[in-house]
């Protein structure tokens, strides 16, 4: 054997072992547990395939089920910690590092996994940053990947979730890993192919179908009129004073409601066309009305939602489609998207200092941040203009040869100034910072920069950080759109008066916003139901969305 | 049950005719607004009854922002809150003297 080959001689001798338990690459359910522990060795790198929505179940529990005497020690390297299995693997010995991207429902137990030192932390990252570390330093030995359905010679389809899978497969089958693929069903022939089946070693016929999680549904029945607010600042302080046309939303009530305004309060200011065209966006139920409005040039998407693939077959002009009608999604093009060809982000966070910094990390939740830190950050590697992009820019420019100036991403924290339980959303220091000191972080899990952040929303008003001078005036912007928080009230009111005459806090009244049109009549659906009926009957929500 | 009393002085009263305005339900989260002319032109009382205890101070505080914002003079207002956070309490102030103006 030659000294160069030896990853691929081992990567021969794997999926020789786990042959025994196949029939060609056809794998049976029950002998989910023998393959695995036949390809896995001790100490691997595992992608065990969790996305935003579309989770590889079924290996996962296989997994669950191994012999931590034969495999353990795992370093798992997967974008979302989604699943009880995710973490019921730590606790069994079977894994033992971790670098991830996204926990939201298993927020709270991998913190007290993580304090309890069961979780042995890599980073929390970003998930271009973690798609980028598969192909230098994380690369996968093996990845346990999901799709729709697959042929016996392993041509996979990934369904509308596309997701991750592509990117999980190039850095693994590229690289002397091995694939295995769970999939819905066995079939003749695939309705298209995502993935080439020279790519995949096994396929296992699931004993259901892959879990999916209906992350992007907002239910319009449950936006407060403060939502309404906000949203109505953010589109006529934001988006009409910078004409962004090409944009991203995060997944909050706050974005929901602005996507909800456009063909409403919107119209009504004239911006059609001139705002929120072109997306990098998952196909979100609440930008329906939107669409069918015409307001929506295209939209490119991460992964795809529960109950839309029906609409998005039949709004082809609007979406990506593959020659069989669905959609095509990619966590790893959107994300690139989303950073480089969008003008502006705008999200949510759970804790915001006063320099502007942000994080979802508290002290009794690890949500992880999935995409907010690359789509919350202003591209430096950007050469192109827009004039949102330069407006921006020049808002920020204090010093230098304005012919040299450079174009800024408009980065937009929409908060509330208590979030539930009344919690407040402004701190003196983020939660984040302590977090780290317990485990040893040497990194504190910031999610968004504060020289990031051009703008904070809440219900007081806009906060303009590209116009503050000084570290005081950026605390003081802070503090004068933080409301009842201690923070808020710990203002110096004058100050923050004259922040306002230079249009750098602004409230409704100074963006003549009537607070009495901050009603739910101003919404373009008021439920699930009316989202549905904007659609032609063609959005199919998932029973928990149905009430009716 | 905490029962809350603010009395305020404006610079002028507030404009319209309207005599009486109701706005918001008690509901959790939420709260009621009645507001009624019934004072002389620059006075204004809040009178506050709220299920969660020790806020006063915050209260005092939106209370005194509205009357600032809105200079709402004439009017007695009472507030059946439901729990609401102060941004739903200022926000529905805010609405509940525009009703009374239009």
């Amino acid at each position: 054997m030659s000294g160069w080959r030896r990853e691929r001689a081992a990567r021969d001798a794997r999926i020789e072992a786990g042959r025994a338990h196949a029939a060609g690459k056809v794998v049976a359910a029950a002998n989910v547990v023998d393959l695995l522990e036949a390809i896995l060795q001790p100490g691997d790198r595992v992608c065990l395939e969790g996305d935003n929505q579309k989770q590889a179940d079924c290996l996962a529990r296989g997994l669950s089920q191994c012999d931590p005497a034969r495999v353990h020690d795992l370093h798992m390297v997967q974008s979302g910690i989604v699943l009880p299995e995710h973490l019921d693997i730590f606790e069994q010995g079977i894994a033992k590092r971790l670098d991830y991207s996204y926990s939201g429902p298993q927020g709270s137990r991998i913190a007290r996994m993580l304090y309890g030192g069961q979780i042995e932390l890599g980073a929390v990252h970003t998930y271009l940053e973690l798609f980028a570390r598969y192909f230098v330093d994380l690369t996968p030995n093996v990845a346990l990947i999901a799709g729709v359905s697959a042929d016996r010679d392993g041509n996979l389809y990934t369904g509308p979730n596309t997701e991750d899978t592509p990117t999980v497969v190039e850095a693994t089958a590229f690289k002397n890993g091995v694939v295995v693929a769970q999939v819905n069903e066995i079939v003749e022939r695939v309705p298209r192919v995502d993935i080439p089946g020279d790519r995949i070693d096994f396929v296992v016929e699931a004993d259901r179908p892959f879990y999916v999680e209906p992350l992007f549904t907002r239910d319009p029945a449950a936006m407060t009129e403060t939502q309404i607010l906000m949203a109505m600042m953010a589109i006529k302080g934001i988006y009409a004073e910078y004409g962004i046309r090409r944009l991203n939303h995060g997944i909050g009530f706050g974005t929901a409601a602005i996507e909800l305004l456009l063909p409403t309060y919107a119209d009504r200011l004239g911006l059609k066309g001139q705002i929120a065209t072109h997306w990098a966006l998952n196909p979100h139920p609440t930008l329906i009305p939107a669409i069918e409005s015409g307001w929506v040039k295209q939209v490119h998407c991460f992964g795809s939602e529960v109950g839309m693939d029906r609409y998005i077959r039949e709004r082809s002009d609007i979406f990506f489609t593959g020659a069989d009608g669905s959609l095509r999604s990619n966590r790893a093009f959107c994300q690139t998207a989303g950073l480089y060809a969008c003008d502006l982000f705008i999200g949510s966070t759970l804790q915001i200092d006063l320099a502007g910094h942000s994080s979802t990390v508290t002290q009794n939740r690890v949500a992880g941040f999935g995409g907010a830190p690359n789509m919350g950050s202003d591209p430096h590697g950007r050469r192109h203009p827009s004039d949102t992009w330069m407006k921006a820019g020049r808002e920020a420019q204090v010093t230098g040869d304005p012919a040299l100036m450079r174009g800024r991403k408009l980065v937009v924290q929409i908060v509330e100034t208590f979030g539930e339980g009344l919690v407040p959303a402004f701190v003196e220091r983020l939660d984040a910072l302590e977090l780290a000191k317990k485990i040893g972080l040497e990194l504190a899990p910031v999610m968004v920069y504060a020289d990031d952040v051009t703008h904070i929303v809440t219900e007081e008003g806009i906060a303009n950080l590209l116009l503050c001078r000084t570290a005081d005036e950026r605390e003081q912007a802070i503090r004068g759109v933080a409301g009842y928080t201690e923070i808020g009230r710990g203002r110096d009111r004058a100050m923050v008066e004259r922040l306002r005459q230079r249009g750098i806090v602004r409230r409704p009244e100074d963006l003549g916003i009537e607070p009495l049109d901050a009603d739910r009549s101003l919404l373009a659906a008021r439920s699930i139901k009316d989202l549905v009926h904007w659609s032609g009957g063609l959005y199919e929500p998932p029973a928990k969305f149905r009430n009716w | 049950m905490e029962k809350l009393s603010f009395r305020h002085t404006t610079q002028n009263a507030l404009a319209g005719a309207k005599a009486q305005a109701i706005t918001g339900v008690v509901a959790s989260g939420n709260l009621e607004v009645l507001l009624e002319r019934a004072l002389p032109a620059t006075e204004c009382t809040v009178e506050i009854e709220t299920p969660i205890r020790g806020y006063g101070e915050v209260w005092a505080a939106v209370v005194a922002d509205f009357v600032a914002r809105a200079q709402p003079g004439g009017l007695r207002i009472t507030i059946n809150d439901g729990g609401a956070r102060p941004d739903t309490v200022s926000l529905r102030l805010l609405q509940g003297a525009r009703l009374m103006e239009v």
